[in-house]
């Protein structure tokens, strides 16, 4: 400390600079408080609700313990259905954006030229400013009955419903799954790649022996966007999905035109619990010790 | 710039190569003197490779024979690790050939070549356990089972790693790495073995360990070993031969010591080892010789003015600048006659330093007459 008085013109210590519990309790109590008392707050207070009820004569919930949600939720076999339905489109969604975007992305990282790699991410992220409603009558626009894509194929269009849920959506969520696999991509040394020619690996060799087990921590990464985003989507469907029910419009229908909001809070713990699994079961294969 | 292939003076020539597979270490100096009926391991034609405007590589041709440890050497920039990757298979050439053991192998990918590369990262796989990275190119070439958990055994002891097959490349200290990088390689079995700065992360002692086990271990496997430094002291120790690098092109090509002691051109004679300058202008008005001279300031020797100088040997008077104590020897800088400056070292044998000598000090430099090289410039 005296040495310190030499160089400088002295300043006393100040408070937090010699406090450091007293500094990381001042930089995170801000974010933390918003985490906790509104983010996970709210989730719980919608968990708990799910074992209330609703006053069948005015409407109110009545804050009572009742588990009659649950058993609705199992008793009626339209629930698991939906469900199922839900979690294989989710399923289905994320498997065609990995299928799109992982040559996407080792073209990007590994082949393309960087003015062409500048010109495909730009590409890739433009979409995300349009809001996400436009881009969505976007595609109820070029499905339609008579739309573009009726024109070029002579008619054959897959209507609004399931499939146009699903192109739409696997639409609208690709750039997350590009990104963070461009970046996994981006993350493995040419020279791994030319260790592995050089070993004798050819290319198809070196891509599934190499480049894929280490992208797939990225590929797990954006597949938890693709997955999750598409479970809690009700927009897409409304307004491509012509009479598919999928989970997050249930719920929709129960909090706003039936007006259960215990009941949608009880729907709502499937997609829910399937987001914890689905996180688990990354979690099994290693995926996300390396992010 | 030329290649001085034949400037090799007499004085050496006694200790002339004698066969293919003892390698030795001094003399064998050039391609034609050796036998002709072998195709040299690796042979380059015209080789040349650009990459925008900017030439990498002005036209090398290179003769590497079986058994060799051949270094190129040079600074950063040179061209000397894209000659590297070309043999390598990683860059096409812009023009000229690649030949690997008599075929033509220019057009042919890196995973088709008889060659393997320990890297300068090491480039170990992540993914995958030590075992995991020396198995892959057995895996690849469809080796047995029995037969690659053999092969892996061998090569993890050839480079004391044995009993370190299970861990992660993360879980390795860089000397470490770097042997799982040469195991990996090595356990192909290749003609010819590439290293592009091998030892270049290493710290310095352990750098001095690796050079000796990497030395040992090519007179062990008998392949051809070709590296890329920019380590002048490195490329000494290890090679036989070596290939100075300069601006895409090879400056001298040699066995180490004749590089050494014979640089053809200033700039080989100021990257390997130093030496002392003396510009044409000085050699006319101090010795009387025309051309630019190079000496070793090892081979400088400091006497008391007016002492006794060995008969034949060239001398010249001066004044002592600047005394720089370097552990094992003395650098001594003394003025000379028409802004000449010489370099002195001296092995530092007595462990007290010779008080005689300081700062001011007049003395006279002298070195045998031979050691006085004509360089071009």
């Amino acid at each position: 400390m005296a040495a310190d008085q030499g160089l400088a013109p002295t300043r006393s210590p100040s408070y937090l600079s010699t406090r450091p519990r007293a500094r990381l309790a001042l930089l995170l109590s801000v974010p933390l408080l918003w985490l906790v008392v509104m983010y996970l707050g709210s989730i719980a207070v919608m968990l708990v609700s799910a074992f209330w009820m609703v006053d069948d004569f005015t409407g109110a919930v009545v804050q009572t313990f009742t588990l009659d949600n649950i058993v609705r939720l199992f008793a009626d076999p339209l629930y698991g259905t939906v469900a199922l339905r839900t979690i294989l489109v989710a399923a289905g969604v994320t498997l065609i954006d990995v299928v799109i975007a992982v040559p996407m992305a080792l073209f990007m990282s590994k082949v393309a030229s960087p003015r062409a790699r500048v010109a495909l991410l730009v590409a890739v992220t433009t979409p995300l400013w349009a809001s996400y409603l436009v881009k969505a009558y976007a595609w109820r626009v070029v499905l339609a009955p008579n739309g573009p894509l009726a024109f070029v194929t002579g008619g054959h269009t897959p209507g609004y419903g399931l499939t146009a849920t699903v192109i739409t959506l696997a639409y609208l969520w690709l750039p997350y799954m590009i990104i963070p696999v461009y970046a996994g991509f981006d993350r493995v040394s040419d020279s791994l790649v030319e260790a592995s020619f050089d070993l004798g690996a050819n290319a198809w060799r070196t891509i599934r022996s190499v480049a894929l087990p280490l992208v797939f921590p990225a590929i797990a990464a954006g597949s938890i966007f693709t997955f999750s985003l598409t479970l809690g989507d009700y927009i897409a469907v409304g307004i491509v999905g012509g009479k598919t029910q999928l989970l997050a419009n249930v719920i929709y229908g129960q909090l706003v035109t039936a007006n259960n909001q215990p009941f949608a809070a009880a729907l709502s713990l499937i997609p829910l619990a399937a987001i914890v699994l689905y996180l688990f079961s990354m979690r099994r294969t290693g995926a996300l010790e390396n992010v | 710039m030329t290649e001085f292939r034949n400037n090799r003076p007499t004085v050496t020539s006694e200790s002339a190569p004698s066969g293919v597979d003892q390698a030795p270490r001094f003399g064998v100096a050039d391609a034609a003197e050796r036998p002709i009926d072998i195709a040299p391991q690796i042979s380059l034609r015209g080789l040349r490779k650009t990459f925008g405007t900017v030439t990498a590589v002005d036209g090398i041709d290179l003769d590497v024979h079986d058994g060799e440890f051949f270094a190129m050497l040079g600074p950063s920039g040179s061209g000397k690790t894209t000659v590297l990757r070309m043999i390598a298979g990683f860059e096409t050439p812009t023009s000229g050939s690649v030949f690997l053991d008599g075929t033509d192998a220019t057009g042919l990918p890196s995973y088709r070549r008889d060659v393997n590369t320990v890297f300068q990262d090491y480039a170990l796989f992540p993914h995958m356990t030590v075992a995991k990275n020396i198995e892959y190119g057995l895996l690849v070439d469809k080796v047995p089972k029995s037969k690659r958990v053999q092969r892996v055994g061998d090569v993890l002891e050839m480079v004391r790693l044995h009993g370190f097959g299970d861990r992660r490349p993360t879980q390795l200290s860089g000397g470490q790495r770097q042997r799982v990088a040469l195991a990996r390689a090595l356990v192909k079995r290749p003609k010819v073995l590439l290293l592009d700065e091998p030892l270049g992360a290493l710290d310095l002692k352990l750098r001095e360990q690796m050079q000796l086990e990497l030395k040992a271990i090519q007179r062990d496997v008998g392949i051809t070993f070709v590296f890329v430094t920019h380590d002048q002291d490195e490329a000494l120790t290890l090679c036989d031969r070596l290939a100075v690098f300069n601006n895409g092109r090879i400056e001298q090509l040699g066995a180490a010591q004749d590089v050494y002691e014979f640089p053809a051109t200033a700039f080989v004679a100021g990257f390997v080892g130093s030496s002392n300058f003396i510009r044409p202008h000085v050699a006319r008005e101090v010795f009387g010789m025309s051309g630019s001279f190079a000496v070793r300031p090892e081979k400088v020797a400091i006497l008391p003015r007016g002492g006794p100088v060995s008969a034949g040997a060239a001398h010249i008077d001066g004044v002592v600048r600047d005394v720089v104590y370097a552990g094992a020897v003395t650098r001594i800088v003394v003025d000379g006659p028409a802004g000449l400056t010489l370099s002195s070292m001296v092995l530092n044998t007595a462990s007290e330093l010779d008080a005689s000598i300081r700062r001011g000090t007049e003395v006279t430099l002298s070195w045998p007459a031979a050691a006085l090289r004509r360089i071009s410039d």
